[in-house]
């Protein structure tokens, strides 16, 4: 009964490494965010790669893999990654993606040749160093905790403290050195904070796949709102609840490096927060999208049976669908979809079966599309002076979005118009 | 034999990576092929397991449609999910990295490869692993299937080099000629997915980004002329190689990362020491600038608010 245990948090083990993992995750969402809308995410995948020669050339010199010290470790690489990738961008012609490349794969391969020049010389000392690749929660302990969530809760105070200037340092640059703030001292403490973010995740996401926790739960959580505060705390609950996932799976399979599953976890919830996000979601978007074209399908049919009518002046009498047809080439049974949602809405009726007939409501909303449509070719033919026969196709879209206040502005500026260019009367406004 | 056998592979790991890297870095396309060569690993990991074998043509298949999969999960990240470029590769390599490692772990035993195959390649190992044809031993795998690539690569180049040249360069005025932009592309980046996949059993899925971009962007600082870049860039891969072996054996560790860590210093010497580009040319530049004072009037630059 393996899964249950892992529920009832009995041992001390489970919880040092549930909380551990969610630790890590926590502060790399909170602290990604930034660099997400810095649009630096991959500067993350770039230093958390350079952390790993810091990690084996504090192992080489104290023979300890005591947190602070490979944390310490970890820090100084990544400062030395960060200053080389300004250096490199700075003072050759190289491009800050080449840079960020070159430092990510060079820094990897230093790491990567003391890694395994110790294991062909060390003992039994150097065991686990290779944890720090792919992250092994399991081998955590409470003082490994105790150290992560220290680390943690300052870098979380300093976001606070530093708040209002890391907001405009991300979102207007330009407006904090028009105020005299200090913007490139809140860039160093980003950096700075991005730099411990890393070096705190090592030991259970690991230098190879923490790119991922610093910028994936900040993209899921931008889909949920656009408010900074808010997004912080989104990053950083979903980064806590794909380690959780993570430190179970590592629980259940012995041996199962943790910072995968930490990462698939993660994504798992970008891939829903792309999808249903209530707002900015796929499935919400395309749903708006649908609705915004049938209610376009609906009003255009409402303006063809006003068009019809308009002639003999008469808008008591029905059409068939071959007459609005001519008049409005579609598919039959497109015209017969949306005349049914017209009669539903009460805007259309049926008097014998195929002939269709506006309501009192529906010759209404027709009235006042109409009047929109004609307001909008009038000042483009008057204000902008273009040709009248060029005008339709562009009212025809903007009919159905004018808003009432628009179109006060539309009659002010055109001075109560009677006539569009094309000489047909503009409804009047009934209200 | 196996020394010679080891330093022809990785000679023409350096070849075949540098010269799809000169485009990748022209084109500022330096941490798509990062990219790339990470999320290829699924893909490579699958046609292993599918197989049980090292059979190279399951595993370009496997890579290819992974490569495919993540230049088509990103365009839709950003095209549908609205989502800005860098976060959108960021997002999608990781995953699919990740999902290539937990099947590693997962198959350890069961497939010929392993977590450290991924990290630093075995070229230690690949000379072993030789093909016979007809009862005949010709020589390692590995070795055929680099040459294919590198003859690929260069041939793609050499069919392609104005259109790939114009593109790297100016790609508005090569789509306004005509030149079908996207199509070189796509075959950029499918010369880049084959040349991880051949040479990711020799330097593994990280080290195989320092083979591609770090010799062109050396080259990068030598000149500025393509051509001689491409040359430069080649030779700047097979010197890594070579050196790459000499410090691996000297103090006894992976020769791959050896090989990116050799990259590394042939570019720092590039930039410090480039007549035209260096650091060095920079700074003799300027103190010349500033023994004549007739150059300095003129050269001090306006104000650019």
């Amino acid at each position: 009964m393996n899964w249950l245990e892992f529920f009832q948090f009995g041992s001390v083990n489970v919880r040092t490494v549930t909380l551990g993992c969610m630790v890590i995750g926590l502060s790399a969402g909170v602290l990604g965010c930034f660099a997400f809308l810095r649009r630096r995410s991959l500067l993350g995948d770039a230093l958390a790669h350079a952390a790993l020669p810091g990690v084996c050339v504090a192992f080489m010199l104290t023979g300890t893999r005591d947190p602070l010290v490979i944390m310490l470790g970890a820090v100084v690489a990544c400062w030395l990654g960060a200053v080389s990738i300004d250096a490199i961008t700075r003072y050759t012609r190289c491009k800050e993606e080449s840079a960020l490349g070159m430092v990510l794969s060079v820094f990897f391969g230093v790491g990567i040749l003391l890694l395994t020049h110790i294991q062909h010389t060390g003992g039994a000392a150097q065991a686990g160093l290779e944890r720090f690749l792919f992250g092994q929660a399991a081998a955590m302990r409470p003082h490994d905790l105790r150290v992560l969530s220290i680390a943690s809760v300052l870098m979380l105070a300093a976001t606070a403290v530093g708040y209002r200037h890391f907001k405009l340092a991300s979102f207007d640059p330009q407006f904090m050195d028009a105020l005299n703030l200090p913007r490139r001292w809140a860039s160093l403490a980003m950096a700075t904070l991005l730099v411990l973010a890393v070096a705190i995740g090592l030991q259970a996401v690991g230098v190879v796949l923490m790119a991922a926790m610093l910028v994936t739960p900040a993209a899921a959580a931008r889909y949920w709102t656009h408010h900074l505060s808010v997004m912080l705390a989104l990053a950083g609950v979903f980064g806590a609840i794909s380690g959780a996932i993570g430190a179970y799976i590592s629980y259940l399979q012995a041996g199962m490096p943790t910072g995968p599953w930490m990462v698939v976890a993660v994504s798992l919830i970008f891939g829903v927060s792309v999808l249903f996000a209530p707002k900015q979601g796929l499935v919400a978007r395309g749903l708006r999208a649908r609705r915004f074209r049938q209610r376009t399908a609906e009003e255009n049919l409402l303006r063809t049976l006003y068009r019809l009518g308009e002639d003999r002046k008469d808008w008591e009498q029905a059409h068939t669908s071959g007459s609005l047809i001519q008049y409005r080439p579609m598919d039959t049974a497109v015209l017969l979809r949306v005349m049914g949602r017209l009669e539903r809405q009460g805007l259309v009726y049926e008097p014998e079966e195929g002939l269709f007939q506006l309501t009192a409501q529906g010759l209404e909303r027709a009235a006042r599309l109409t009047r929109l449509h004609r307001l909008w070719e009038l000042y483009l033919t008057q204000k902008l002076n273009l040709p009248a026969d060029h005008v339709h196709a562009d009212a025809e879209e903007i009919e159905h979005i004018l808003t009432p206040e628009l179109e006060a502005h539309l009659v002010a500026s055109l001075e109560e118009p009677a006539r569009d260019p094309h000489a047909r009367a503009i409804p009047e406004d009934k209200e | 034999m196996h020394t010679l056998w080891i330093l022809i592979i990785g000679s023409l790991v350096g070849v075949s990576c540098a010269l799809v890297g000169c485009f990748l870095v022209l084109r500022r396309l330096a941490m798509l092929g990062d990219a790339i060569s990470h999320a290829v690993l699924p893909g490579i990991v699958i046609a292993f397991m599918l197989t049980a074998s090292r059979n190279t043509l399951p595993m370009l298949a496997g890579a290819g449609a992974f490569g495919v999969l993540t230049a088509w999960l990103t365009d839709v990240l950003i095209r549908r999910g609205q989502l800005q470029s860098d976060a959108a590769i960021g997002v999608t390599f990781t995953w699919l990295f990740a999902v290539g490692v937990i099947l590693v772990s997962a198959f350890t035993g069961h497939v010929d490869l392993d977590v450290d195959c991924v990290l630093h390649g075995e070229i230690l190992f690949v000379p072993f692993d030789t093909w016979t044809v007809g009862g005949v031993d010709i020589g390692p795998r590995a070795f055929w299937i680099l040459t294919g690539v590198t003859l690929a690569n260069l041939a793609v180049i050499g069919l392609g080099y104005k259109e790939l040249k114009l593109c790297a360069f100016d790609a508005a005025l090569a789509a306004a000629m005509g030149f079908n932009v996207a199509l070189w592309h796509y075959l950029l980046m499918g010369l880049v997915a084959l040349t991880t996949v051949a040479a990711f059993e020799s330097v593994g899925a990280i080290l195989v980004v320092a083979m591609l971009i770090v010799p062109a962007n050396a080259a990068y600082l030598l000149t500025d002329r393509l051509s001689v870049m491409l040359l430069l860039a080649g030779l700047f891969g097979v010197l890594s190689a070579v050196g790459g072996y000499g410090l691996a054996t000297l103090i006894d560790g992976s020769i791959a990362a050896a090989m990116a860590v050799f990259s590394g210093l042939l570019f720092l010497a590039a930039a410090l020491l480039s007549p035209t580009h260096g650091a060095l040319g920079y700074y003799l530049a300027r103190r010349a600038r500033h023994v004549s004072p007739r150059e300095t009037m003129g050269s001090e630059p306006a104000i650019n608010a």
